[in-house]
Formats: C-alpha cells, sequence, structure tokens
C-alpha cells in the first residue's frame, strides 16, 4: 500500500505548456506516471508530450478523468489554479510553486477548510510512492519501494535522506514533501494520520527544519496518539533569528521557531532524533532494527 | 520589506490612525527648524534604523529644550546604534526622526500577522505596551489576547470587542471607540498592503482619550511586491549587506554569517543543514546560500565568487544534491568561477545524484585542486581538517 498516490492516479498538469511544467510533465511519464491531462487557458486542443491539452481544470476532469493534479504555474495565479482544481473536486492538489503570496495562502486555506480535497505544498517538491507513481519533480531513481514514509518540509534535504535510506535497503512507502511556505496544506500531523493506517508504512522519518510550530504539534501527536517508529531531522540550529532562510516559512521569530525547542519537544516525546546528517540512514536503521 | 518607522506612521496616518506630529531630518541643521514646526516641548529624538530594542541602545531620547534636539540628533546621525537586534557591529543611522512628545496615560500593543496553524489573519493585543512582546510571551503568556479574522467574513466590529471587553482593567470607556476604529484601520492596511506584520507598540491612551501609535512597524510580503510597485520606492537598502545585495540582482539566496567556511548549496533546507554540519565539524558557517533548484553555470560561478569576496572565508564547501541541477552544470560553473577568481581558499566539493561522474571527471580534468568528497561525513571531516 501507499497513501494518497499510487498507480491508480490519474494527473493532470496545470501550467503543463511552461518549461518547467512540460520538463516535468516528460519527468513524470518516464517514472511511469499517469499524466492524463495538462491545462493552459487559451492551449486548449493541443498536445505537450503526448498528453492532451485543455483550457480548465473542468473540462481535464469531464474528458481525461483525472484526479489529481500537480501545479506549476507562477505565483500571481496559484493560488486561482488551486482554487479550480479544487472546485473542479480532485482528490489531490499538488503545488510546486514557489513565491505565492502569503494573504493568496490565506483564501486558499479559507477556502480548502471542510472540502475534501488534499493539498500538498505549496513550495514542494510533490508526492511519491516509489514503484508506482510520482506527482512532483523529485528525481525518480533515488527512490526503491519498502516500508519507510517520508515526510519533509523541504526538497534536496528529502533526496539526500532518502538516498541514504534506499543505499542502506529501507526503501520507501509514500514520500511527501510538505512544503517550505508559513501556509501550506497540509502537515506532518495528516500525514502522520495516514501512515498510522497504511499497514505498508513500518516507520516514519520526518524532517522538520526552523520556523512555526509544526513539530511541536507532530510531537505531540506522536506521543499520544502514533505507534510506529518515527525518526526526526530538523535543520537550522545554526540559522540566526529573524533571517529568512532560503524558505519563506523557515524563519524564527518572535522567540518561536528555533531548531532546539523543537529538537527537546521531540525528544521528549520519545521521538530519535538524528542530530548528524551524515547517518542519519544508519541512525533509522538502527531504529527499525530495535523494532 | 521593512519599513521604517516614519514610513509606517506615514501609512498609519494615512488610513485615519493619530500619530504624534513629527518631522524626518537627515542632517543636524533640520533639527532646529523641526522644533518650531513641531510641538514642544517635550519632544522625541528617534533614529530610524530597522533593527528594533532601539530604546535600550540609546536611539530614542526624550528631551526638552530646542537645542538638545540638535544634540540629540546630531550624536545619532552618521554614527552606529547598536541595539539588542543590531548585532554587535550596529547600524549606521541616516535619518532621525523628531516628534512632538505625547503624555501617556496608559500604553498597549497591538499587531496583525498571519498565524501559521490556523491559516488566518491574526490580531494580537496585549495591555502589557512598550514592551517587546516575545517578553510578555515569556513571562505572563496570559496578557496577550489573540484573534482570529475568519478570512472568508473579513474584519468584524465584535473581533475588535472580543479583544477590547477582554481588558482587566478595562479600557476607560472614551477610548473603546477611537480603539475600535484603529483596529479595523489596522486589518485593513494589513490586507490591502500584503503585510506580514503590522505593529503598534506602544499604542497609547491620553487622559482626553486619545488614542496614539506612538511607534509602529510594517513589514510588506517580498512575494507580493509585485502588485505593490508604489511601495518600491519605500525601501531602504543602505542597511543591507553589499554582498547579499549582490547575490539578490543573481536571484541567489545568500545571507551573510559570522564564520570562516563559506557554503554553496542547492535547497533552502540541504543548506542549512550543511551549516549545521560544518558547526558539528567545529567550524562555523560564513554564510547561508541556496543557488535553488535549476542554477545554471552562470549562477554557480557567480555564487563562488560572492563567497569568496568576504575576506573572512577560509574554505569552500559545496554540496549538492543533483536532482533537476545536474552534477556536471555544477562543475562546469565551480572550474569557471576558480579559473577566473583564482582559489585562495581549498575547496571541498560533495556532490551527488544527476550525472554525478561526468561532474567529478570534470573536476579531475581541470588541474585544479579540489578536495572531492565521497560522502556528506567524509565532507565534513575533510572541512574540520582545513580549520584545525
Amino acid at each position: 500500500m501507499s497513501i494518497l498516490v499510487d498507480e491508480h492516479t490519474r494527473v493532470v498538469v496545470q501550467g503543463i505548456t511552461g518549461r518547467e511544467g512540460t520538463f516535468h510533465t516528460q519527468r513524470m511519464l518516464d517514472y511511469g506516471t499517469v499524466v492524463a491531462a495538462g491545462v493552459t487557458p487559451g492551449k486548449g486542443g493541443n498536445q505537450v508530450e503526448g498528453v492532451p491539452v485543455f483550457n480548465t481544470v473542468k473540462q481535464a476532469v469531464r474528458q481525461a478523468g483525472v484526479n489529481a493534479s500537480c501545479i506549476f504555474v507562477p505565483p500571481p495565479f496559484a493560488a486561482d489554479a488551486i482554487i479550480e482544481a479544487a472546485s473542479a473536486g480532485l482528490d489531490l492538489i499538488v503545488c510546486i510553486t514557489e513565491g505565492i503570496p502569503v494573504l493568496d495562502m490565506v483564501k486558499v486555506a479559507g477556502f480548502l477548510r471542510n472540502r475534501k480535497t488534499v493539498l500538498i505544498g505549496p513550495n514542494c517538491p510533490g508526492i511519491i510512492s516509489p514503484g508506482k507513481t510520482k506527482v512532483g519533480i523529485m528525481p525518480g531513481p533515488i527512490h526503491t519501494p519498502g516500508p519507510m514514509a517520508v515526510i519533509s518540509r523541504s526538497g534536496t534535504l528529502t533526496y539526500e535522506v532518502v538516498d541514504q535510506l534506499t543505499r542502506i535497503g529501507l526503501g520507501q512507502s509514500t514520500c511527501i514533501g510538505i512544503g517550505g511556505d508559513p501556509i501550506i496544506g497540509t502537515t506532518f500531523i495528516d500525514h502522520l494520520k495516514r501512515f498510522k493506517q497504511d499497514t505498508e508504512t513500518k516507520g516514519v522519518v520526518m524532517i522538520g527544519e526552523i520556523g512555526g510550530t509544526a513539530e511541536e504539534e507532530a510531537a505531540d501527536y506522536i506521543r499520544d496518539t502514533f505507534d510506529k517508529p518515527v525518526i526526526a531531522f530538523i535543520a537550522g540550529q545554526t540559522a540566526p533569528p529573524g533571517r529568512r532562510m532560503g524558505h519563506a516559512g523557515a524563519i524564527i521569530s518572535g522567540g518561536e521557531g528555533m531548531a532546539n525547542h523543537k529538537i527537546k519537544a521531540l525528544q521528549a516525546a520519545g521521538i530519535t532524533v538524528a542530530m548528524d546528517l551524515g547517518t542519519l540512514g544508519k541512525t533509522v536503521q538502527e531504529v527499525m532494527e530495535k523494532g | 520589506m521593512k519599513l521604517h518607522e516614519y514610513q509606517a506612521k506615514d501609512i498609519l496616518g494615512k488610513s485615519g490612525i493619530t500619530v504624534p506630529s513629527g518631522q524626518l531630518v537627515t542632517a543636524a541643521d533640520q533639527a532646529t527648524k523641526a522644533t518650531q514646526i513641531i510641538n514642544g516641548p517635550p519632544w522625541v529624538v528617534k533614529a530610524q534604523i530597522h533593527a528594533g530594542g532601539r530604546g535600550k541602545g540609546g536611539g530614542i531620547r526624550l528631551v526638552q529644550y530646542p537645542y538638545e534636539v540638535v544634540t540629540a540628533t546630531e550624536s545619532l546621525l552618521g554614527n552606529k546604534l547598536v541595539t539588542p537586534q543590531t548585532g554587535p557591529d550596529g547600524i549606521v543611522v541616516n535619518q532621525v526622526l523628531i516628534e512632538e512628545g505625547i503624555e501617556i496615560d496608559r500604553e498597549y500593543y497591538l499587531s496583525m500577522v498571519v498565524d501559521r496553524s490556523t491559516g488566518c489573519p491574526t490580531m494580537i493585543f496585549s495591555p502589557a505596551g512598550g514592551m517587546e512582546i516575545e517578553e510578555t510571551a515569556a513571562t505572563s503568556s496570559e496578557l496577550i489576547l489573540k484573534e482570529h479574522i475568519d478570512p472568508t467574513a473579513g474584519w468584524m466590529v465584535h473581533n475588535a470587542r472580543n479583544l477590547i471587553y477582554s481588558l482587566d482593567p478595562p479600557l476607560p470607556v472614551g477610548a473603546i471607540r477611537p480603539l475600535m476604529s484603529v483596529m479595523g484601520s489596522v486589518y485593513k492596511i494589513f490586507m490591502t498592503l500584503d503585510c506580514t506584520l503590522v505593529e503598534i507598540n506602544p499604542l497609547a491612551v491620553t487622559k482626553d482619550r486619545k488614542v496614539y501609535a506612538l511607534d509602529a512597524k510594517i513589514n510588506i510580503d517580498d512575494n507580493a511586491l509585485y502588485r505593490h510597485k508604489e511601495l518600491l520606492q519605500l525601501d531602504d537598502t543602505r542597511e543591507k549587506d553589499p554582498l547579499e545585495q549582490m547575490a539578490e540582482k543573481y536571484h541567489l539566496n545568500y545571507i551573510r554569517l559570522e564564520g570562516n567556511i563559506g557554503a554553496m548549496v542547492n535547497g533552502a533546507g540541504l543548506a542549512m543543514a550543511t551549516m549545521d554540519m560544518i558547526k558539528m565539524a567545529g567550524a562555523k558557517p560564513a554564510n547561508f546560500l541556496d543557488v535553488g533548484g535549476g542554477a545554471s553555470e552562470d549562477m554557480i560561478t557567480k555564487g563562488v565568487e560572492i563567497i569568496l569576496k568576504d575576506r573572512r572565508v577560509k574554505a569552500i564547501m559545496i554540496n549538492i544534491f543533483g536532482g533537476i541541477l545536474r552534477c556536471d552544470v555544477l562543475a562546469r560553473g565551480v572550474v569557471a568561477a576558480a579559473r577566473k577568481t583564482g582559489i585562495r581558499v581549498p575547496l571541498i566539493v560533495r556532490m551527488e545524484g544527476t550525472n554525478v561522474e561526468e561532474g567529478r571527471a570534470i573536476l579531475r580534468d581541470s588541474e585544479l585542486k579540489f578536495f572531492v568528497a565521497r560522502d556528506l561525513a567524509e565532507a565534513a571531516t575533510l572541512v574540520a581538517k582545513q580549520v584545525s
């Protein structure tokens, strides 16, 4: 099993005729993802990499039967794209776009409340269930099917961790990049709840970073209700307060969001926190062998 | 983007919030004239820098005589001001705001931010005015009142009532209406200008029940600046690090730090983790540099050049996990930079992922001296060796 995406996922790429959209459509097709449609307003009727392009998501749903979206549209139009996809009734939206204004995301978050659509991102690498499908921009070949779930606020840092897991022989059930923005569609707890139900997933690697309190909230949830092993890593112990470290959400402000505070909260909840990224894979292996 | 106090007050004033009358001066000889226009004594002379904690650093002076306004202005202008938030080097004061002194009866704290957990604009109100909100949060969190604003409904007057009628002791009756109006205006400013912060601290109530914004901070969401072109002229870049400004031009995410090991990484999370590794290896990172997922050869070259412009840098660690950014592109960029600027420090390169073999071959064949690390652990050890 896996969560949220598998071989039955039918993807529409919003912004398919753009440079990034076209490039990653090709990569997703190479991986075996069913990219059934693309959307670029005004370009309906064309094809990209053999994928039919529509003017609206509604048309893509009706004519190509898509149930998930991968969004590459530029920041000024991204909120519109997310809300369009949700209105069209898609189960899952993955928004890759970086640089969406915070107040646009306030609107999106408000719109998605009490709707069934799951939003991953924005400002994220996407989601992959190795061997089945990937909806996003992560390099496919470093992944391999197996028992570990990965949830992360980062992109390349996740690839680093997945690569170490694969090399050590620990495959992955589903890996999710939840995004580096201050307001994201789904957070650690949302996915931990799904991994709890997933029988294939035997353990979770959680990759956090400075900013906000999502890791602390996840620590509480894990302590109270999560029964599989969790190994965490927190980036940004050397980050100065008040500076945005690349990700819009990676900022220590108002005395909140410090790495040390997160690490302490996780450890207090009985979670193993890997301090050394270089040996994280080994740490995961040790914890999993202990069971 | 951070606004100065005088810029923020200008925006508040235009939205109907009462601010003390004031005058911005950039030279001491303008100060005498300012005292003739502005009500006083007393006057308040305030250094205009982006960092907080100005009071503690001596950047805010309350004075009684016009000559004191002049001497206070003279002593601030052109000099570095060190506050708890500027770092030990301080920031040069280029502008000073001279204001009428207001007699305060009570002080409050008022701000608006987006709450990350709920995804809602949130107003924060506290009777602990004049204090840093972080301090209040740490010592007496019960004094912090919060009101989440439902984005679909927008601002409602009951939002103000929920905050105001939670105060104990209560707000003086005559101040209730003016404060409600201030709160509504703060919300409006926050939403229309794409702010990440609007803060009035202290918000003062006088004996005659007027409500004044005595200090103000406004930060604008950089990602939304494309739709607020009129705000771009308010950006005072003089306080920015010159290397950070240069990096911005090339779309590189660079933040200068205090250490001596330069770092170049693709991806923000991996960049932070690499900085942490450098510290664990017993050294200190000189910078944060995320070249992004799809960096070009030219951007890599520029990145190395910027790192090398920091004379404190004793070694550079390049850590790339090639996904979209291919290792051969990286290697060519690094070699070009090394040829152009000449490597004066050891370069430790660790790369993995797409086209890694081609990348390593390019480094090997360049006849330049690189330390190529097999994995992260080895890279960290190599860094430690360079500084020991």
